[in-house]
């Protein structure tokens, strides 16, 4: 054992690395798509949403911020989740992490935010396909219909056991999901997932 | 041709072989075991369960008390009704005496759950139900149309009705494909709705593969539990047919005679040749008529009426069936089964005995309010129906159908249902919001005659000169018969609630549906009072038994809780860490010596882990303690606030431990305050208590302080955390952090740095949980695993677990809040007076420190204990008391072990204890009883090594 | 399960939010000016009528706000909810 721990590599590793074979055989039936996007930034940005620091923030990153509970907002490479009646979480591509928080911090312009990298917090956890609603349906208790629960919507849930920031998009769903139940998520969907990949 | 001696001519579909009680048997397709066993003329089906009385099958649905029986292959399954047990190729099952067997091993099937939202759910696929449905459906509302069947149709598949000119059976079938063809419909076959809870919020359980044996899909879900929110609920349950109390009324041979019908029209199968039909009302008519249709000889129908329905009389008469009014059944007398009944006129004249090997029982209809009453709503009884029928309710829930007692004659008129299924389905569209639809079609049902009233007859009185209601039984399921319900009554019972716990009537798995309001009658015919008065038992879920195995559906082995786990924990579970659970983490507990020989056992992993951080250096994955990130311009006066102790005088770059208590003055979490900047702070918090201390600040900013400028972040799992440990600490740190002053003066204890460790961004914190000279490196947890391979790399740093760890902290008396603490206990009580601030007007628990009971000089403190024996180890949780031979009972107890361990440093066990005034007490000797013997211990202080503190600077 | 509507997520079910007793009970202004007696029913002492009950709710699992709701205790029934600092609406 010792042998396979001797070399220090400094390599990241994402939460749910461990699973990708998996998500990549359950999705190969075409139903159903599982992956991990790792490395995401992610900003938790508190802001008093009726102050002029919070419309400045909007004006730097280019997206105003979603004051309609449960809605995301998209701009260029961001995105920007609603969390709270005063509290964001602002979406970006790996690597954008510091600059993000500057420009935040910036915009605010000493006004009290909160800015906080919060990045290797959550992973991202991607439930695609046509079977994506169903798979869902086991373990969160929101209406997720498309009339419901469309493209734009976000939530703050819990998925089985685990909370979770749940997202909408065109193209399926993607679960933030903290770090420390990832795998336990991971290994959930799965299971679930089990009869509709063998069911096609 | 199989040999079905009951079995209709015509009966078509595929021939299925089973087995019960031994014996091979043969069934057809569509069967359930209950059909199939009648068809084999097999009329004792189990036995009662406290007089072990021989019993058949009495219903046709899921209100049969009698014919309990256990499936044994392919997996053993107990209590099932016969009556809904699908028939299918190689069934075995076996009759069981009221209680069954539970499986000898792990059932193999998958359960699992899933939440659904509508708009509309319909329960029951009847006539009522199918229209509700459709109306709602054809709106484009979402629609959940629920069935406990294999198919739809309800009371249709029992009748020989048609609608719009076809068989009743077929249009239900029909209407119901059209249905689920629609987009917003999802209709649920085989799933009974068990539960009706608050906000409409409503339980099902759907059998997905149980009726297909061992051909069930390996990978698809046996049973699954449905969670449906429903805006409105339509409740198209139906009724169930209940029978009259006289003697040897649970004879096999007797039976409903709805059920009876049903197992006629529907299943192709005679429950007998020859019967007798006793009735309050019209519906067995029909029931008689449909029978002597299908071959069985009408014997003669007794009803107790003076005057049934004229139509009726007069088609009895066209087919040659003798209708006794005026009569009942006082007997149904026979060796094991009915061979005859006696039929008495009600005024004057003499008893007969018919012979006969079917008695068909009908006491009136019951329409099925458990859901309705479960969600709430009341019930008012019915004069004309005598039984309860919905009443008020505040849920957006009602009844459609028989299930809300239309009709008005004590039986269901279809088209009557249809229409009642239709408006509630127009009700419920309104109430959703949707736009009623131009024109709803109804189907039209045959003209049926008009009925005549009904008389609801509980009970048939014995004879005076006999008296004897030992075989009158009410609830066939608990063997209750009139005799207990009149020994309840003569005990002055005079609730039904009170006579259901006196008699156990209605408590069975059937939950009563047969015997409830019968039971309620005979106590009112006794008490000499209106049914109506004495009203109901409560009605509860789940409607119909469930199986554990569903209810825990999926929420068992590795996914029954959250497994948390750091980044790190690949390696620890590679090098062979044995893991603790604390709260949901999994934490490596210690990491036995891996090699040849024998592998170290525990005791041995941790003096050798133990010795490595006092005498070496050793390294803990520390990640799961909690961290909450505290930004704004007033967060050190919050943290003022919270903390016992100043944390506004803390220096930007300085780290200060503190306590929390809760306003009663109890220690609620403990942890480090760490500040970043003049405006932000990071806080730690226990690993089990992370989310407890963001709550509770939240609480605090949102409800009490609204005006402080705080924001409070979670960023436990953001940072992954090694504790490096040991007087070698410093040395392997500046080797991984080059460019890192480690000398004392240049990074003094409780101080902080950023850091490159290993080539990695990090901050470095110079904290100590052991004593020890030791520093905590966080960096990003993408980068956990990278630097604790890198602490590992040089070989020369033992990973230690949390056994430990709890030794170590132990040995210098720092507690562990919920484990030397329970919520009961002062920072005080634990030695910490130096923690609780004299200079702060108020923070969360300061007043309570000036109560009288916070300063009782027998409030237990934190002591240490040293077994007189070096080599005894005292069980965490032991009491500890003040002599050496146990007094008689009640011993006053002094107070208990906390937390008890090896020690090697201390070369002896040792032990934590909160004792009654134990500072006072330091120095004498107490006794732990510990099985039959008192263990001597000497009171100590709870610090036990170094307490001069000159470890930490190495 | 309640449906609980949370001032700003809307309906959600009732395990995704925590408890937190009766409403409109103030931290003292001066604990250190207060009885013994005065402190103890800060401490200890709630309501626990049947019928409305005004009481407070968290969004745990949501949006981690901390609300006020008038429950009826009886039957369940959630007859209003409103944000910390308003005054408790009229209910019938
Ligand atoms: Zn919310």
């Amino acid at each position: 054992m010792a042998d396979s721990a001797a070399e220090s590599t400094a390599e990241r590793r994402s939460p749910a690395a461990a699973f990708a074979a998996r998500f990549e055989a359950a999705s190969a039936g075409g139903g159903l798509r599982l992956a991990e996007i790792p490395f995401l930034t992610q900003i938790n940005l508190r802001v008093d949403p009726k102050s002029p620091a919070a419309e400045r923030i909007g004006t730097a990153i280019g997206v105003p911020l979603p004051v309609e509970p449960g809605t995301a907002a998209g701009g260029g490479d961001l995105e920007v989740l609603w969390l709270g009646p005063d509290e964001w979480l602002v979406v970006g591509p790996d690597g954008a992490g510091p600059g993000l928080v500057e420009r935040l911090i910036e915009a605010a312009d000493g006004e009290h935010v909160s800015v906080v990298d919060v990045s290797a917090q959550r992973t991202t956890l991607v439930v695609a396909g046509d079977r994506a609603r169903d798979v869902l349906a086991h373990g969160c208790a929101l209406d997720l219909h498309p009339r419901v629960f469309g493209p734009g919507r976000c939530a703050q849930t819990m998925l089985a056991r685990a909370g979770v920031v749940l997202v909408a998009g065109e193209d399926g769903f993607r679960l933030l999901v903290r770090s420390s139940f990832a795998g336990y998520v991971a290994e959930w969907l799965l299971d679930v997932s089990a009869e509709y990949v063998a069911g096609g | 041709m199989s040999v079905q001696p009951y079995r209709r001519e015509g009966a078509s579909g595929r021939v299925l072989r089973f087995r019960f009680d031994g014996r091979e048997y043969e069934g057809l397709e569509g069967d359930t075991l209950a059909s199939a066993l009648l068809a084999n003329g097999v009329r004792a089906v189990a036995s009662s369960v406290k007089l072990g009385r021989p019993r058949g099958v009495y219903a046709a649905g899921c209100e049969e008390p009698n014919a309990l029986v256990q499936i044994e292959e392919p997996f053993p399954e107990p209590m099932l009704q016969a009556t809904t047990v699908e028939l299918y190729d190689g069934l075995v099952a076996t009759g069981l005496p009221g209680q069954g067997r539970l499986a000898d091993r792990p059932d193999p099937a998958r359960y699992d759950a899933v939440h659904a939202h509508c708009d509309v759910l319909v329960v029951g696929a009847g006539p009522a139900g199918i229209a509700a449905a459709s109306v709602a459906a054809r709106a484009g509302a979402r629609v959940i149309l629920a069935d406990e069947r294999p198919e739809p149709g309800g009371s249709l598949l029992g009748t020989a009705e048609t609608l719009d000119g076809r068989p009743g059976r077929e249009w239900a079938a029909e209407e119901v494909v059209a249905l689920a063809a629609l987009p917003e419909v999802r209709v649920l076959r085989r799933t009974t709705v068990l539960g009706h809870y608050d906000d409409n919020y409503v339980i099902a359980v759907e059998r997905r593969t149980n009726h297909l044996g061992a051909q069930a899909p390996a990978g698809m879900a046996r049973e699954r539990v449905w969670r449906i929110r429903a805006r409105r609920v339509v409740l198209a349950t139906g009724g169930h047919e209940r029978f009259v109390a006289f003697a040897g009324n649970d004879l096999p041979g007797v039976m409903l005679a709805g059920a009876a019908r049903t197992y006629a029209n529907r299943y192709r199968v005679l429950p007998g040749r020859r019967a007798v039909v006793f009735t309050t009302n019209d519906s067995a008519y029909a029931a008689a008529l449909d029978l002597a249709g299908a071959g069985v000889e009408i014997a003669a129908i007794a009803d107790v009426r003076q005057a049934p329905g004229e139509a009726w009389a007069a088609r009895c008469a066209e087919r040659g069936i003798e209708v006794l009014t005026g009569h009942v059944v006082t007997a149904a007398k026979g060796e094991g089964e009915v061979s005859s009944v006696e039929i008495t006129p009600r005024v004057g004249g003499g008893a007969r005995e018919v012979p006969a090997d079917l008695l068909l029982v009908s006491g009136g209809w019951t329409p099925v309010v458990h859901l309705f009453s479960q969600a709430g709503g009341t019930l008012r009884y019915d004069e004309e129906l005598g039984a309860f029928t919905p009443g008020e309710t505040r849920q957006a829930v009602e009844a459609a159908g028989f299930a809300r007692g239309v009709g008005g004659t004590g039986v269901r008129t279809l088209r009557a249902c249809l229409e009642d299924g239709a408006e509630a389905g127009r009700r419920a569209l309104a109430a959703a919001g949707f736009a009623m639809p131009a024109e709803i079609a109804v189907p039209s049902a045959e003209e049926e005659p008009a009925a005549a009233p009904a008389e609801h007859l509980w009970l048939v009185e014995a004879p005076e000169n006999d008296g004897d209601y030992g075989t009158h039984f009410v609830d066939l399921q608990r063997d209750v018969t009139v005799a207990e319900v009149l020994r309840a009554t003569g005990a002055g019972l005079t609730s039904v609630e009170h006579v259901k716990r006196y008699t156990t009537a209605g408590t069975a798995h059937d939950q009563g549906k047969t015997s409830g309001l019968l039971t309620g009658g005979v106590v009112a015919h006794a008490l000499g009072v209106d049914v109506a008065e004495l009203g109901t038992t409560t009605f509860r879920a789940p409607y119909t038994p469930v199986s554990f195995a569903a209810l825990a559906g999926r929420d068992r082995g590795p996914l029954h809780d959250p497994v948390r786990v750091t980044a790190m924990h690949e390696w620890h579970a590679a090098r062979g860490a044995l893991f603790e659970n604390v709260g949901q983490w999994k934490r490596p507990w210690y990491y036995p010596r891996q090699g040849e020989g024998p592998g170290e056992d525990m005791e041995a992993a941790v003096l050798r882990e133990c010795r490595a951080a006092r005498e070496d250096v050793a390294a803990m994955d520390a990640s799961t303690l909690g961290k909450i990130d505290v930004i704004g311009p007033d967060a050190a006066v919050f943290l003022d606030r919270l903390y016992t102790n100043m944390m506004s005088t803390l220096k930007v770059g300085s780290i200060r431990y503190g306590v929390m208590c809760r306003p009663d003055g109890m220690v609620f979490d403990d942890g480090t305050v760490i500040r970043l900047a003049d405006d932000r702070f990071l806080v730690t918090t226990t690993t089990g208590n992370a989310a407890a201390v963001l709550d509770w600040m939240e609480e605090w900013l949102q409800t009490e302080w609204p005006d402080l400028r705080v924001c409070c972040t979670s960023v436990t799992e953001q940072w992954a955390t090694v504790a490096l440990v040991g007087p070698r600490s410093r040395e392997v740190l500046a080797r991984l952090a080059p460019g890192l002053a480690v000398d004392n003066d240049s990074f003094p204890f409780m101080t902080w740095r950023d850091a490159e460790v290993a080539g990695i961004e990090a901050r470095v914190c110079r904290i100590s949980f052991s004593g020890e000279l030791a520093y905590e490196i966080n960096v990003s947890s993408w980068f956990g695993l990278a630097l604790w391979e890198a602490v590992m790399a040089s070989g020369e740093v033992t990973p230690y677990g949390t056994e430990t760890m709890h030794v170590l902290r132990a040995e210098k008396g720092f507690p562990i809040v919920g484990q030397d603490t329970d919520g009961t206990v002062t920072p005080q009580d634990l030695g910490m007076e130096w923690i609780v601030s004299k200079k702060k007007p108020d923070f969360v628990g300061k007043r309570s420190f000036a109560r009288a009971d916070t300063s009782r000089p027998d409030r237990k403190h934190l002591v240490g204990l040293l077994p007189e024996d070096p080599g005894v180890l005292l069980p965490e949780g032991a009491h500890l008391v003040e002599t050496s031979a146990l007094p008689e009972p009640p011993v006053p107890t002094l107070g208990f072990v906390t937390s008890s361990y090896r020690s090697a440093a201390l070369g002896r066990t040792f032990a934590l204890a909160l004792v009654s005034g134990g500072r006072e007490r330091v120095g004498e000797r107490l006794y732990a009883p510990v099985g039959a013997d008192l263990v001597p211990v000497t009171v100590t202080s709870h610090v036990l090594y170094d307490p001069e503190g000159a470890r930490r600077d190495g | 399960m309640l449906l609980i509507p949370c001032p700003w997520c809307g309906p959600r079910d009732e395990a995704e939010f925590h408890y937190g007793g009766q409403a409109h009970v103030a931290y003292p202004e001066d604990p250190a000016a207060l009885s013994d007696e005065e402190w103890a029913r800060y401490l200890f002492f709630r309501d626990n009528p049947k019928g409305l009950f005004a009481e407070r709710w968290s969004h745990t699992a949501g949006c981690r706000r901390w609300f006020n709701a008038v429950r009826d205790t009886a039957t369940n029934e959630i007859h209003a909810v409103y944000r910390v600092g308003e005054p408790r609406p009229v209910t019938a």
